[in-house]
């Protein structure tokens, strides 16, 4: 299968360049309803084309893409090294172990010496919140944040919209949007971006979002980021579409935030009994890596036909591959997508 | 420098604790003295200006007098987190002359070795060397035990004891107040209420052991309430902030902006409404700068990572003048927040228009409208919360012991 022309996405959205008017994507606090669409109809073919034997594409051949990576990580980088590869562009992967910043380079130094490099779009995840916005200011192509301290990760957040999605569809259901649909994210809210990005990004599209947490792992008035606020996780499953589990990131705790991980379990732990509680044929995410046992018994998350965990990574690359695409398309010149200088909004 | 002629400013208004008038000021050999100009005198025309006491800048983290000049400030208290901590009779003796003649500088001692917050510092040599007072630091001592003996001794020594009230359990590495704003952006952050603990049994220790306690930023409607209620019942503590607590809520730290990274953080906006509205009623006796100006190698950072501090010597005046525009206080309040009070608490005669005062003195044009660039700044860096915000009123004159500065 080839690819169809750039720009495939249907004429409900804007055309060219104003259906996604943004040079980077830091955030999904920074985009609209129609944005968060719009990248997902762009990600619908590559999900396609990844379920081909031979899956590459020459679309971005040519254009070098940094994987810059200030923290350690699998399946993300794997997740867009694999993208940016089948698109044809030449990918290399930055791990922080390994360059200048042990030396004591500073961050916008790095992030200058990339820029200097002439990458084409640079892929970047931090420990700081905040971190990526502040490379993005001093670079001149397009960053993605690959996850920037507990602030956001977009890219998980719209991978998970879409897996979630197409589940619906094999469900039946064909709403473009999740309104009127209930989803309980459980566990560690206070450190997760995964959390942040999701509870924006499912309140875009219409959903229900709950939120699940012992106190001390819940960021204050978290209420007004809209979501409904829970710490009996029974309660907030009750009536759930979608339970959507967190792992414990005891790598950015500061302190002790709970007794001990069997204690974590026996309150918050999605066990097979728990999961009764949600409603019949309620869908199970995980944005990985999992804990086993602690968070989720494996039960529930190798649970044919609820658990959508696998499926989610395989949705990764396909979401991957569509901002990749998207972003760059200024820079390979596709048409309407802003060859004037500062026509991003 | 000695003022080697008298001076006499005619035409102006002076701004006295009385009140606004409209008198000549006639000093000599550096002090302040009653009686009308005289030939022979030093002139010089306020005509359209007001006469003020040069600002006493109660806690500074850097020497740097082009912003002090520029922002009308002629005595200012050194913090102790210096480089090393100003914990040495020699060091304190050192810095007390660094700044003369026309800026006088008044070291705070650092109230434990090394400010770690567990020994006790040599305060006795460090007040004979010419420390003003003890400060802990930008950190609050945890340890209340250390607290009390510190506060029982500089009583004994007549000094008072500085203190940074934001309990160390809850602050830890934060870099925001938790709330909306903090969630948002996924920083670190503690709850507003580590101050009112902190306040809480600072003013109780201080009860205990009878010492004078200046609470050097109070930023939350609830540790301003324990302000309040301790000063109705007579114990000697007071309280101050820097502009940036009246003007700024946490709103301000959106897009990461490191210069709005502070100690303690930016706190919500019914607190920065507290904070207004202690100034107006006296709860508040100090407005002072907390000038810390930090170059891109502390600043140009993720804003977690970044260093915590403004630039706020040259904003210092104006800001507070805002206050004054506002008619939440007036005049000679302003001057009793920016140079009287902090005089009294450092044991300076100065900051006030009196005969027998020290002749630091500026000409203000309250009036005159500025923007403040964090480009073009007079201070080491520009790290100003304020950038691009329009202002009003410059010191347009200045003296130190009656010798007019070039600035």
């Amino acid at each position: 299968m080839t690819l169809p022309p750039n720009h495939s996405a249907s004429h409900r959205f804007p055309a060219g360049g104003r259906a996604f008017p943004h040079r980077d994507l830091i955030a999904i606090g920074a985009l609209e309803r129609h944005e968060i669409l719009y990248l997902l109809a762009e990600a619908e073919q590559y999900v396609e084309f990844n379920r081909q034997a031979a899956k590459h594409s020459d679309r971005l051949a040519g254009l070098t893409i940094i994987n810059a990576f200030f923290e350690n990580s699998t399946r993300t980088l794997l997740s867009f090294e694999i993208a940016g590869k089948r698109l044809g562009a030449d990918v290399i992967n930055m791990h922080a172990a390994q360059s200048s910043v042990k030396k004591g380079e500073t961050l916008i130094d790095t992030a200058m010496t990339l820029n200097a490099m002439r990458a084409d779009a640079i892929v970047i995840r931090h420990g700081s919140s905040g971190a990526v916005g502040l490379i993005a200011s001093k670079v001149d192509c397009p960053v993605l944040n690959a996850g920037d301290g507990q602030h956001e990760h977009p890219t998980q957040a719209l991978l998970d919209a879409l897996a979630l999605r197409h589940k619906l569809r094999e469900l039946g259901h064909q709403a473009e949007d999740f309104t009127g649909l209930t989803v309980t994210i459980c566990g560690d809210v206070l450190h997760s971006r995964v959390a942040r990005s999701n509870m924006l990004c499912l309140q875009a599209m219409g959903a229900t979002v709950r939120v699940c947490a012992p106190p001390s792992l819940m960021p204050a008035e978290v209420e007004r980021v809209g979501v409904e606020v829970f710490h009996d996780f029974d309660a907030a499953l009750h009536g759930a579409d979608v339970v959507m589990m967190l792992r414990l990131q005891n790598e950015r705790m500061d302190g002790q935030f709970i007794p001990s991980p069997r204690e974590y379990r026996h309150l918050y732990g999605l066990s097979p009994e728990r999961l009764a509680l949600a409603r019949p044929e309620a869908i199970v995410m995980h944005p990985g890596p999992m804990n086993r046992g602690v968070e989720i018994d494996s039960t529930v998350a190798d649970l044919p036909g609820r658990s959508i965990i696998t499926s989610q990574v395989e949705m990764g690359v396909a979401m991957r591959m569509a901002c990749l695409d998207v972003l760059t398309r200024k820079a390979r010149g596709v048409p309407g997508w802003g060859v004037a200088k500062g026509e991003w909004v | 420098m000695k003022q080697l002629r008298p001076l006499s400013i005619t035409n102006g208004r002076l701004v006295t604790p009385q009140g606004v008038v409209e008198a000549p000021l006639r000093c000599v050999e550096g002090v302040i003295v009653e009686g009308d100009p005289q030939v022979g005198d030093d002139m010089v025309d306020a005509r359209g200006q007001l006469v003020v006491p040069g600002l006493v800048d109660l806690g500074v983290f850097a020497i740097d007098k082009p912003a002090f000049h520029f922002g009308g400030i002629t005595r200012a208290a050194l913090m102790p987190d210096q480089s090393p901590p100003l914990d040495h009779p020699a060091l304190v003796r050192f810095l007390a002359q660094s700044g003369k003649p026309d800026l006088w500088v008044h070291p705070l001692a650092a109230a434990t070795q090394g400010l770690a917050g567990a020994q006790m510092a040599e305060l006795a040599l460090m007040r004979d060397a010419g420390a003003r007072a003890v400060a802990t630091g930008r950190k609050w001592i945890g340890d209340s035990g250390v607290m009390l003996r510190l506060l029982q001794y500089a009583a004994m020594l007549g000094m008072v004891v500085v203190s940074h009230a934001e309990d160390a359990g809850l602050a830890g590495n934060a870099a925001a107040t938790a709330g909306e704003m903090a969630t948002r952006l996924g920083l670190p952050s503690a709850p507003a209420g580590a101050e009112a603990l902190a306040v809480a049994r600072d003013i109780a220790l201080a009860e205990m052991s009878g010492a004078r306690l200046h609470l050097r930023q109070v930023t939350t409607r609830a540790g301003l309430e324990l302000v309040r209620a301790a000063k109705a019942r007579g114990v000697a503590v007071t309280a101050g902030v820097t502009p940036a607590h009246f003007m700024l809520s946490d709103l301000a730290l959106g897009d990461y902006r490191t210069f709005a990274r502070l100690s303690p953080p930016l706190r919500c906006e019914d607190d920065r409404q507290a904070v207004v509205e202690a100034i107006g009623d006296g709860t508040i006796d100090v407005v002072a700068s907390g000038h810390d100006p930090r170059g891109p190698e502390d600043k140009r950072l993720p804003f977690a990572d970044a260093a915590p501090g403004m630039a706020g010597a040259e904003t210092l005046l104006a800001m507070t003048l805002t206050l004054v525009r506002d008619e939440e206080i007036d005049m000679p309040r302003a001057f009793d927040l920016l140079a009287r009070n902090p005089a009294r608490l450092l044991g300076v005669a100065a900051g006030v228009l009196a005969p027998g005062m020290e002749a630091d003195l500026a000409l203000l044009d309250p009036d005159t409208p500025w923007v403040v660039d964090s480009r073009e700044m007079a201070a080491a860096a520009g790290n100003t919360p304020f950038d691009r915000q329009p202002v009003q009123g410059r010191v347009t004159m200045l003296w130190k012991g009656g010798v007019a500065i070039d600035r």
